[in-house]
């Protein structure tokens, strides 16, 4: 088993003659928490649709867990150990939070649909498991006390923690988090920097798009900074911040008010 | 004065009513189960009730052999008997619909969304083969042989066509959804040992009054239309409310990219939709044939219209509205055809959709499979 979990190897990503990602080679490592950033239309959208097989790559290699997802369609990909959550919230509205873990939990039980009209033992155990999961998670997120509700009458933080609830319901290796912060307040971004401390803790690995700099610099162990479709940084927070290239590309020039 | 005829009968109008509405419902049911996942209105439903109405009649005569007649009397069966009968009946229907509605996805559909495989590929070459055997053979034996012959270099074909994974605009879907249809009606009309005439089906259940209700003989045969429609509403609600399957089929119905995102299998939770469905208008079949002791090439035609109605008018995509329209619709008609006469009984139906679409533009209780959940 090697220790990096994904690989992106001389990747280039082409939309007619827009080149998206150019010859982009990086990693992730087990157990760490990566941070991907760049300015607005750098290309970390496009990377991310790469990386979990919703793009073939034009040219290069995308490896996860030492195999290619070429060809896998979406719940496979799911399978293999990849989950995400979306920068614009996307539960499913009408169900509980409670059930929408589960939807999650389920990609991992086999009942079939006999077992499940003839009420077998199999089924519901692992409805019960299903249940239990769910509930621990939620309990882990912090979000247990709503459970019952709707997911569209929770608040907002609520509904960005269930979000990330039901991505780890699906057991996943890779935990992909995109722009998990926007609209939070500053406390709120202190606690979900602990939350995703936790997360990694409990031996996930977390892939964190973000914006949000004070985060980035805060949870991450490594950064990746694309800019044009090409990584012009990779290191530690602090290397990262030092980096003049970095700075130029996107922290910009100083702040006038600061 | 028909006005009077209302008031006569309106019990029993009100039972034989609900009776209608609940075979509507059940038939219902599919059309807004489909909708619900796919967006999709499945025009060939009406024919997988028709299969569901055959598979009813070949269960009864050819498997359990029972006779049209026996001794000039209708082959009545009592106690055990009859219920050991009624329930092959059902489980014949349920099966053959069930299994028509998978097959009708995976050939008329799953191609088009992009995803079709073997079996798609394997039925649409035997028609296609078969279809072009018409041309050079005027014998359906030579015509089967060269539909044989001709499926494996065909499918091979189509499954090259299938793997660049093409969506089909949602156009294509309706009119596949026709061509099924017309393919499947046409098929058992040409086919089918009596051409386009009725079949009758044996008649087991002596259509007793089983009580009176305010002076009205309330027969058997309703009560068992009506408690069994009951049952299976039941069982499909607890089904996509209660179980694995059931919350796929709602996350599809809500947001099928987060649903495949999240490990939902798609394709076959598409699978488990239809065969839902199928299961539900074989039901609906079984007790059709209960009722009315009969069958046609075209009986799913207007009755598949009137239960697609029934969707609409209690909200598409909403399994309680299909209950709900279902029973309005068929009490509608009763209570219509009494006060203005029989001939205007269709007519009923389609201005009671109109009024009420001017009102509620998404039907009585609202659109959406997704908030099945009540």
């Amino acid at each position: 088993m090697s220790d990096n979990l994904l690989e992106l190897d001389h990747v280039t990503m082409q939309f007619g003659g827009v080149t998206a990602l150019d010859d982009v080679t990086f990693a992730i490592r087990r157990g760490e928490i990566l941070g991907l950033i760049g300015p607005n239309g750098a290309g970390k959208t496009t990377c991310f649709n790469v990386m979990t097989g919703v793009y073939a790559a034009t040219s290069g290699a995308v490896l996860f867990d030492g195999a290619s997802l070429a060809g896998l369609k979406r719940f496979q990909i799911t399978k293999r150990g990849i989950a995400r959550t979306f920068q614009n919230i996307r539960l499913f509205p009408d169900m509980t939070a409670i059930e929408n873990v589960m939807v999650g939990a389920d990609a991992n039980h086999h009942t079939s649909v006999g077992g499940a009209l003839l009420g077998l033992p199999r089924h519901h155990r692992e409805e019960a498991e299903g249940r239990n999961t769910a509930m621990e998670l939620l309990t882990f997120m912090g979000i247990a006390d709503r459970a019952g509700d709707a997911a569209r009458n929770l608040p907002y933080g609520y509904q960005r923690r269930l979000e990330i609830a039901r991505a780890l319901a699906t057991k996943p290796q890779l935990l992909c988090l995109d722009e998990p912060a926007a609209g939070f307040t500053p406390a709120e971004k202190v606690e979900l920097m602990d939350l995703i401390r936790k997360i990694r803790d409990q031996g996930y690995t977390v892939l964190l798009i973000e914006h949000d700099m004070s985060l980035v610099m805060g949870v991450t162990d490594r950064i990746v900074v694309l800019d044009f479709g090409k990584v012009i940084a990779t290191g530690s927070p602090s290397e990262v911040q030092d980096n003049p290239a970095v700075v130029a590309a996107y922290l910009g020039v100083p702040d006038d008010d600061a | 004065m028909r006005d009077w005829l209302i008031y006569r009968t309106f019990w029993d109008l009100t039972v034989t009513g609900v009776a209608l509405g609940s075979i509507y419902a059940l038939v219902a049911l599919g059309y807004t189960l489909v909708y619900g996942v796919l967006r999709l209105i499945n025009f060939a439903h009406s024919e997988i009730f028709m299969i569901g109405t055959f598979a009813s009649l070949i269960t009864a005569t050819n498997v359990l052999g029972l006779p049209m007649l026996e001794a000039g009397e209708y082959p009545y069966r009592t106690g055990f008997q009859l219920v050991l009968i009624l329930l092959a009946c059902l489980l014949g229907s349920m099966v053959l619909s069930g299994a028509g509605a998978v097959a009708l996805e995976r050939a008329a559909y799953r191609p088009l969304r992009g995803s079709g495989d073997q079996f798609g590929a394997v039925v649409l070459a035997f028609v296609s083969a078969f279809v072009v055997g018409l041309i050079f053979f005027d014998t359906p034996k030579s015509n089967l042989i060269f539909g044989i012959i001709g499926t494996g270099p065909i499918a091979w074909m189509y499954l090259n066509i299938f793997r660049r994974g093409r969506q089909a605009p949602r156009l294509a879907f309706l009119i596949s959804a026709i061509g099924a249809s017309t393919a499947i009606t046409e098929a058992v009309a040409i086919w089918g040992p009596r051409d386009r005439e009725q079949y009758q089906t044996p008649r087991v259940l002596e259509k007793k009054t089983l009580f009176k209700l305010f002076g009205t003989d309330i027969r058997i045969d309703y009560v068992i239309v009506i408690i069994g429609a009951l049952l299976m509403m039941t069982a499909l609600l607890l089904f996509v409310n209660r179980t694995r399957l059931g919350r796929g089929v709602r996350a599809v119905a809500q947001d099928v990219e987060t649903a495949k995102i999240l490990g939902v299998n798609v394709d076959f939770v598409i699978l488990i939709t239809f065969l839902l469905g199928g299961v539900m208008a074989g039901g609906a079949a079984m007790m059709f044939t209960l009722v009315y002791d009969q069958s046609k090439f075209n009986i799913g035609f207007l009755l598949g219209v009137k239960s697609f109605t029934a969707a609409v008018l209690g909200g598409i995509g909403n399994l309680k509205g299909a209950l709900l329209g279902g029973i309005v619709l068929g009490l509608a008609e009763n209570y219509g055809s009494a006060l203005f006469g029989g001939q205007w009984k269709d007519v009923i139906a389609f201005v009671l959709l109109l009024v009420v679409l001017m009102f509620r533009p998404t039907g009585l209780l609202g659109e959406s499979l997704a908030k099945a959940r009540v």
